[in-house]
């Protein structure tokens, strides 16, 4: 485990000096403050002219806007993680290291999950706004359960990235790649759910859009929790066994 | 210590080594001497755990590379090819990370001591991207001694340095293999003749031949040669030589030197300077021309003249 955090906390320090990490930042915390704006002025607006209008939610100005951002954000922080290694000869270093396969690919994929963590705390400042702006306060439940689901969908995401960072030494090939595998679990497996009713059941519970959506309800599920951490251990399970087939190559 | 038995790595079809047996005990430097793509990283990189033989096995530090790859990466100091640093990160910053995936004891110190003995210890703080080639051979370098492993395997060690870094990163090396085991890699052959106790000659993923440097060159040696200089015309000096008695293959250089071949064991450069000068030559130099350990790694990469 303690080579798991050298790996982490050496990998969460890079994505400080990294362009692509303060994008991601500044895309997420740009887009759900002004999602934030546009909701208290169209509270605003309905109150004016005297329609009823909806509370603002914390699940509408970040939990949603951040997990869409994730679809991109996911292959571009973990793209390098382990392709760059490859690339720049410095997982020889790593690979002769006492450091287990495993270790490695779970202080990379921790490394990310620290970093998005670090950006959700941020964020925190528009849920705790609007609780006070808000008569009498949000979801408190809703809001955390929200944010709980969408660290597990990030969490889920950086591990298929971390996998396909795992498997190509080319950064942009990992990148699509697991862009390709996550907007497919987001978005397109939601389509046979609805044309085959047969087999919806299957598909809906590989729809990870649905799995958030529930845990947004306020309730967290323990097949929505499952649904999470087998993504999670699937993708760093492959990007274990992606490392050990590299060295019997 | 290191002893291998019968190593085969194969990258699909291709065979990279064959049936490589070898030893290098404590206290002792073994070069890996061999051309390009005579499979030298390859034999490292199995010794070092990086990646399993196809056949064979091998132990390090007393330890199975294949059964106890931990028990060997930690004991194995290890300098790859491509220097493998991280350029965002300080000289201290890298070896601290590395000091830390080898839970070392007391890193501070230990670090202080890799820097101060490849006298890196001033750049310290300084980013490893604003470092010459040099120096980053240096810091890949301190970090293999990091940890004061028991076996040393390095990679071309003094590839682009300065001819003054060489020296000190062989007398470095030269320091280390009196207690561990060091094996190197080099295509530098004098580098070989000058440190290592004992040299594997590898072509073609085969040992062709493993010796001391010195009865390498020995064994494959004939004849003596030696190369004779005078000031000024140098007619009729091939001639004088050939009168010599045990004088054999002379040879009259353009620059008016004069090369020839006798007998090893009988040294006749007394009766050449005598006999040069009474003809009335300015002599000015008159020196034996050993064979090089170049040459001997041609003769043997070219066909396989002398096998173990």
């Amino acid at each position: 485990m303690r080579n798991v955090w050298t790996i982490a906390s050496r990998e969460y320090r890079h994505y400080f000096l990294s362009p692509v990490a303060y994008i991601v930042a500044f895309l997420i915390l740009m887009l759900s403050g002004i999602l934030f704006v546009f909701q208290i002025k169209s509270v605003q607006d309905a109150i004016y002219q005297g329609y009823p209008a909806n509370p603002p939610t914390a699940a509408n100005s970040v939990i949603y806007p951040t997990a869409f951002m994730m679809l991109f954000a996911a292959p571009a922080l973990t793209m390098r993680l382990l392709s760059e290694e490859q690339r720049s000869g410095t997982i020889e270093l790593l690979l002769t290291a006492p450091v287990k396969d495993w270790e490695l690919v779970v202080g990379k994929w921790l490394g990310a999950l620290l970093y998005m963590l670090t950006v959700f705390v941020i964020t925190l400042i528009i849920p705790i706004v609007l609780n006070r702006l808000v008569e009498p306060g949000i979801d408190v439940k809703a809001t955390l359960a929200g944010y709980i689901g969408l660290i597990l969908l990030t969490a889920a995401f950086l591990a298929i990235g971390t996998a396909f960072s795992s498997m190509f030494p080319n950064q942009f090939a990992a990148f699509f790649a697991t862009l390709i595998v996550i907007v497919i679990l987001w978005w397109v497996v939601g389509w046979p759910a609805n044309l085959i009713q047969s087999a919806s059941g299957f598909f809906t519970y590989l729809h990870a859009y649905a799995h958030l959506n529930s845990m947004l309800q306020g309730s967290i599920a323990l097949k929505d929790l499952v649904y999470f951490l087998s993504l999670i251990m699937t993708g760093l399970f492959v990007g274990t066994v992606a490392i050990e087939i590299r060295r019997w190559q | 210590m290191i002893r291998a038995t019968g190593l085969t790595k194969d990258y699909g079809s291709r065979r990279a080594i064959e049936n490589l047996t070898f030893e290098a005990n404590q206290g002792e430097i073994v070069g890996f001497l061999g051309p390009n793509g005579a499979g030298k990283t390859t034999t490292m990189r199995i010794l070092t755990g990086f990646m399993p033989p196809t056949y064979g096995t091998a132990q390090v530090a007393g330890f199975d590379i294949i059964e106890e790859s931990m028990e060997v990466r930690r004991r194995v100091g290890y300098l790859p090819e491509t220097v493998p640093l991280y350029p965002d990160m300080t000289v201290y910053g890298y070896l601290k990370f590395m000091a830390d995936l080898r839970h070392l004891p007391n890193p501070d110190d230990m670090i202080d001591e890799a820097l101060e003995l490849v006298g890196m210890i001033e750049r310290a703080d300084g980013y490893i991207s604003n470092l010459s080639k040099g120096m980053r051979q240096r810091v890949g370098l301190a970090q293999a001694l990091l940890h004061k492993p028991e076996v040393l395997i390095l990679d071309e060690p003094t590839i682009g340095l300065d001819p003054a870094q060489v020296v000190e990163v062989r007398n470095i090396i030269r320091e280390i293999g009196k207690q561990r085991t060091v094996m190197l890699s080099t295509h530098i052959l004098s580098e070989a003749q000058q440190i290592c106790d004992r040299v594997l000659i590898l072509n073609r993923g085969h040992i062709v031949a493993e010796d001391t440097p010195e009865n390498l060159q020995a064994r494959l040696m004939g004849a003596e040669r030696a190369l004779l200089t005078v000031r000024g015309d140098s007619d009729g000096l091939a001639a004088l030589l050939a009168k010599v008695k045990g004088i054999k293959n002379i040879k009259s250089l353009p620059d008016g030197s004069v090369e020839f071949q006798f007998e090893p064991g009988m040294d006749i450069r007394p009766e050449v300077a005598r006999q040069t000068i009474q003809a009335g030559y300015d002599l000015l130099e008159l020196r034996l021309l050993g064979l090089s350990l170049e040459e001997i790694f041609l003769e043997l990469t070219r066909d396989s003249k002398i096998s173990r």
